[in-house]
């Protein structure tokens, strides 16, 4: 992650202040303020200016909260002034209206800046495609550059854009690797685009975020970085060793279950279009020809 | 059906087992307790056919602090079960269940009763009227939510709770993932209480608008009548929206239609958008007479008037009007375009400004008072960090590009506690301890609810800050259990710690309220708190016309002028007394609840015969009260003179 500048020895400051608050010692599995992309990066840029906005607000509030108990409280003898009947102050109004008006501008700014650009591929390298299909309680991953496909772990080359096209073969869910970025809904019979990428080689934990039932708490995966020449080899590794995944293994993996890691030399070229055709995709596709 | 139901409990997890056996013993013991004591007709005519709205009040403040026990429990449960990673306290199931439950319960049998408690006790007497615009209806709306509430709770007995999270998305809520009867009873029962819901809109809206007492202009109504006008707003047009989407979810769960699953056209998206379009308003719902309260109280116990009335109102109507543009921040990935996103964030965000000014107008309140630290202010200056950092948060979710990361994550969770919590549960409680007097006529104990306060807010932090720190280490929500890996294991323990501080704070208000009604100090004035509306104008408990004369009002804090100006004397003049008109008390909304929950529960398990009965008695209940000729009665000159001279 490179740093630069006085906002993030700011941002810094007042992150190690929050994590010393919350748990000495532990900070290197707060994954959210340790992106290992371009798009976490931006995302936790978003985050700490946002809480830095925030805490304009909050910090004189409870400043004042604190001061104004203490000299106003009714004790015997309190000299503090005392006006019953002052209730209104044209320009007190208009600072505490104008202040948070002034932050939500600013926040608004950014937000939008920052949700466009999230929607682009985060670099200008080549991207890849990969497939992702939740299924009841696992993640299959496919290639179709390579026709290989993974069960829960997926493996992607560093320093290139991901476009990671989701949807279900059961209940709603939720693809987050929350060191590459946020998260996108994974729905039958839709299709979902997510733009990811790692710059530093390694394993990051990604997860199922939307409950999908008893097995939900097992929808773990773990995506794998590695240098492009690395990934390359590992794709053709699998399409050496790996078995094929034909439709009567499918039709055994989208039975609910937990299962581990899975890899396989191809899968039948038609998978993926069915997957979203039986859950509705064909009266999606009719209805949204231009999509 | 009953087969199904003995299979059922046969096969349940012995926690449920012994529940139902607890629920039966406790069943055994009321009925034989109101039969000793000679009470079933005491029961009948004082409370279950009432349309007094003190009386409703009362009954809705008892079932949300008896829910609150079952939701505070169902809390616990969880929180033991995460506790350490691998916990096998309870199953995957079960815990499903039980946040399921949770959810459900706090919001709508929990929340949403509190503050029909608190306006109905409160609205009438703060605008000098004698009961709501429509009693009896608003005794219906009370019966269906007691029988929505109990439907809903006998889901954990007979056939299994629902399972899909209290948002029951679809596909997930459909019949294809949840086959039993856990779902059919989230959409009957909260069908049943949101029909009660939207009445009460109704009515107060009414009764705000048509029967305040003269010279009480919009401008000088008390603030909480305003937030309760700005609730029964939010009210009356996000319900529907909700009462859509579960008539359509139950159509696809009892008729096999297919309106939220992708086959046939149908699309699951269309329910997570109707779910919030009721789902985050109804947040505001919550929150908003939690401002008033918070305003009555601050100004009171201020001995000042509240700090920029104007903006005070303009504030509360700005939020029920944004927070109709919101619900999207739900969904911010569910694959909506950034020009969306962004809309919904900027929205969401700018429901942060009018909130902002409603805090700072509360400070420059107590600024140059007096203030007095009772329990109802302890609570509200308990609420003002609680809610900033909640407010904080809020915002910083709001945004898309952030909320990419924290959706889903218990970031989520301890946020939208610490609003609910510190917002909606300390407001209400403040408002309780306010109000108590005027309910019951004593004094609830300061010292026993000092321990609470401590416990609970202690407790608050304890639980929930580690929370955040959890989201940002990415715990998802709704997890039954976690490995010891991750490295969640000491700050789950710690919030569990919390969680149980909580309880015991809970518990302290359990004992505070019992040790106060025999010790508690008793309120012969009527206005214990040297209050500034008007209900402080009555003696406490308040006669059940409420006001012998309505009051003539001349200002905002109507009771502090009429006290400043030492007017009191002409306000209970007893020689233009005229005799009150009042409506009769009716067994017809208890009957209509009973026929609704039948209707229901046939409907729950399929029973169509038994759905007919029960809605066959419905229309017959309709059909009496429209035949029905004199609806009310009249007290007498001599009778009021009595009430008022006891």
């Amino acid at each position: 992650m490179k740093k630069t500048g006085i906002s993030s020895r700011l941002k810094h400051v007042f992150f190690s202040s929050v994590l010393l608050f919350l748990l000495p010692g532990c900070s290197d599995r707060f994954v959210l303020f340790d992106p290992a992309g371009p798009v976490a990066h931006t995302e936790y840029r978003f985050i700490v200016l946002s809480a830095i906005l925030v805490s304009l607000v909050v910090i004189p509030v409870l400043g004042l909260l604190i001061y104004i108990v203490i000299r106003y409280r009714d004790r015997p003898g309190n000299q503090a002034p005392y006006q019953p009947n002052w209730t209104d102050s044209k320009i007190l109004e208009v600072i505490w209206w104008g202040i948070p008006i002034l932050i939500v501008a600013i926040l608004g700014v950014f937000t939008v800046r920052d949700t466009y650009a999230l929607t682009r591929p985060p670099t200008n390298q080549k991207p890849i495609t990969i497939q992702v299909v939740s299924l009841d309680w696992k993640w299959m991953f496919l290639y179709p550059d390579s026709k290989i496909a993974t069960v829960n772990y997926c493996e992607i080359p560093t320093g290139v854009p991901v476009q990671f096209v989701l949807t279900a073969d059961a209940p709603m869910n939720s693809f987050w690797v929350p060191q590459l970025g946020g998260q996108m809904y994974t729905m039958p019979g839709m299709e979902m685009y997510l733009w990811l990428q790692a710059d530093r080689p390694g394993v990051y934990d990604g997860k199922g975020a939307n409950f999908t039932g008893k097995g939900f708490a097992h929808m773990n995966f773990q995506v794998v970085a590695k240098p492009k020449s690395e990934f390359e080899s590992w794709v053709k590794k699998v399409k050496a060793s790996a078995p094929a995944l034909t439709n009567e293994k499918y039709n055994q993996l989208v039975k609910p279950s937990i299962v581990n890691r899975q890899s396989y030399s191809s899968y039948p070229t038609s998978l993926y279009q069915n997957i979203v055709d039986k859950n509705g995709g064909k009266y999606w596709h009719t209805n949204h020809e231009h999509h | 059906m009953f087969n199904q139901l003995v299979g059922y409990l046969r096969e349940a997890d012995p926690l449920i087992q012994m529940s139902a056996v607890a629920i039966v013993f406790t069943l055994i013991g009321i009925v034989a307790a109101l039969t000793y004591y000679r009470k079933w007709g005491w029961l009948w005519r004082e409370w279950i056919t009432t349309v007094d709205h003190k009386k409703i009040g009362i009954m809705y403040l008892i079932c949300a602090l008896l829910m609150l026990f079952r939701g505070g429990v169902d809390a616990l449960l969880m929180r033991t079960q995460l506790a350490f990673p691998g916990m096998n306290f309870l199953d995957a199931q079960h815990y499903n269940e039980i946040f399921t439950t949770h959810g459900t319960i706090m919001i709508l049998f929990v929340a949403m009763p509190l503050l029909f408690a608190m306006m109905n006790i409160v609205v009438p007497l703060q605008i000098g009227a004698r009961d709501v615009a429509f009693p009896f209806l608003n005794a219906v709306s009370f019966w269906l939510f007691f029988f929505g509430a109990l439907l809903f709770n006998l889901s954990f007995v007979l056939g299994g709770s629902p399972d899909a999270g209290w948002v029951s998305y679809p596909p997930l809520a459909e019949l294809s993932h949840s086959p039993g009867p856990g779902i059919n009873y989230y959409v009957l029962s909260l069908q049943i209480s949101g029909i009660g819901s939207i009445a009460t809109g109704i009515n107060f809206i009414v009764t705000i608008l048509k029967m305040r007492a003269p010279g009480m202009t919009l401008m000088r109504m008390p603030l909480f009548t305003w937030s309760v006008l700005a609730s029964c707003i939010v009210i009356i047009f996000a319900f529907p929206a909700f009462t859509v989407a579960l008539a359509l979810l139950g159509l696809d769960r009892i008729a096999g239609t297919h309106f939220f699953t992708m086959q046939h056209g149908g699309n699951p998206m269309m329910y997570v958008n109707l779910f919030w379009i009721w789902g985050h308003p109804e947040v505001y719902i919550a929150i908003l007479p939690v401002y008033g309260i918070f305003s009555e109280v601050v100004s009171t116990f201020s001995r000042k008037t509240i700090f920029g009335y104007k903006s005070m109102v303009i504030s509360l109507m700005l939020i029920s009007v944004i927070g109709y543009f919101v619900w999207v921040h739900h969904f911010f990935t569910m694959g909506a375009g950034p020009g969306v996103n962004s809309f919904f964030s900027v929205a969401s965000m700018a429901v942060g400004i009018p909130t902002g000014v409603k805090v700072f107008n509360w400070l420059f309140t107590m600024f140059r008072g007096r203030i007095r630290l009772t329990l109802p202010m302890l609570w509200t200056l308990a609420f003002i960090p609680c809610f900033a950092i909640g407010g904080a948060t809020g915002v910083m979710l709001a945004a898309a590009p952030g909320d990419y990361q924290f959706h889903n994550s218990y970031v989520v969770i301890a946020h939208f506690h610490q609003t609910l919590i510190g917002g909606a549960v300390f407001g209400l409680l403040a408002g309780m301890y306010y109000w108590w007097p005027k309910m019951f006529g004593f004094k609830l104990n300061e010292t026993l609810g000092k321990w609470a306060f401590w416990f609970f807010n202690i407790g608050f932090y304890v639980c929930f800050m580690p929370q955040y720190a959890l989201g940002l280490m990415g715990m998802t929500r709704r997890v039954y259990t976690y490995p010891a890996e991750t490295g969640w294991g000491t700050l789950n323990f710690v919030s569990t710690i919390g969680a149980y501080l909580m309880g015991i704070g809970f518990l302290f208000i359990v004992v505070q309220v019992l040790y106060s009604i025999r010790y508690g100090e008793r309120d012969t004035t009527g206005d214990p708190w040297d209050g500034r509306t008007l209900e402080w104008s009555l003696p406490s408990p308040v006669p059940h016309y409420n006001f012998a004369q309505i009051p003539t009002v001349h200002g905002r804090d109507a009771w502090w002028e009429m006290k400043q100006q030492r007017k009191e004397d002409s306000l209970f003049s007893t020689k233009e007394l005229k005799p009150i008109h009042m409506p009769n008390n009716s067994a017809l909304p208890f009957f209509m609840g009973l026929a609704f929950f039948v209707a229901g529960f046939g409907l729950v398990f399929n029973q169509f015969m038994i759905a007919t009965v029960g809605l066959i008695g419905v229309v017959v209940c309709m059909l009496w009260r429209s035949l029905e000729k004199d609806t009310g009665h009249w007290i007498s000159v001599d009778e009021i003179k009595q009430m008022e001279a006891s």
